[in-house]
């Protein structure tokens, strides 16, 4: 793909979790690409592959080398590594910046 | 088919020719896993791409269009990737990619946009409000210059596997 987005989000359509985690990529602007998986578990090596798990949402970014799974744990990650927090976080303290 | 009347033929259609810049486009690419939005232009920089209009997924030309083209596996010879194009949503392209058994990602287009923009609109008598691409087949370089075009005539109409076979470039 031409300018591949740093951020890949693995999703299932109207799943809530999913949602949870584009709105905070939106409100940090950043450029992501959304893969679908089908909803049935058996279905989804792909993220099996990427993140050891079958639940989605999941992420990939290839910017830090993060992969993670958990919508909480995106959000916190996100938040720590794109957000207003990130110059508290910076500094390596437990629970921060993966 | 050797048939004792004729075949319905399709209205003459203006349609994109050898030649042509192919129109660029994005849609949901369907691969044997997930889908994601991907553009014509991403494909072509990778290389000569096959793109091939067919009915929507369960209709038998479909069928037996995949199965020949899966069969053919002109990726392995040619320098070609192969790339259909179809009004069938994500989820149901997603099982026709498991049930050919086919190794070719599949943009989803239900609205059928692209082939309006191909001049490959098709619509469907007895099924009101639904349109699809006429069976067609465009083979395109890295430039998106078509070098190969075939769009069906008659309904049903299969592509000329073995002339299209002749034109694709070698690997």
């Amino acid at each position: 793909m031409t300018d591949d987005p740093p951020i890949t989000l693995y999703r299932l359509q109207a799943c809530p979790f999913c949602e949870r985690v584009v709105r905070v990529l939106e409100s940090y602007d950043l450029d992501y690409r959304s893969r679908f998986v089908e909803p049935l578990h058996s279905r989804r090596n792909v993220i099996q592959r990427e993140s050891g798990k079958r639940t989605a949402p999941a992420i990939v970014d290839e910017s830090t080398g993060v992969t993670m799974s958990e919508s909480a744990n995106i959000v916190e990650y996100l938040h720590a590594t794109y957000g207003d927090e990130r110059a508290a976080t910076d500094g390596g303290e437990p629970g921060g910046a993966a | 088919m050797d048939l004792d009347f004729d075949v319905v033929s399709l209205p003459d259609v203006d349609h994109v020719e050898a030649g042509d810049t192919a129109p660029d486009f994005t849609r949901p690419l369907v691969t044997d896993e997930f889908w994601e939005d991907a553009s014509l232009d991403d494909l072509v920089d990778e290389g000569p791409v096959l793109l091939v209009f067919t009915t929507m997924n369960g209709a038998f030309p479909a069928t037996y269009t995949w199965n020949e083209l899966r069969d053919r596996d002109w990726e392995a010879d040619y320098d070609v990737s192969v790339v259909g194009v179809t009004i069938s949503d994500p989820y149901d392209t997603i099982e026709l990619i498991r049930d050919r058994g086919i190794d070719y990602p599949v943009f989803s287009d239900p609205q059928n946009g692209v082939a309006a923009e191909y001049g490959v609109v098709h619509d469907l008598d007895g099924m009101t409000g639904v349109t699809e691409p006429r069976p067609s087949v465009f083979l395109l370089d890295a430039d998106r210059t078509v070098e190969y075009a075939w769009v069906a005539e008659e309904w049903p109409d299969f592509p000329p596997y073995d002339e299209i076979e002749d034109v694709l470039p070698t690997a």
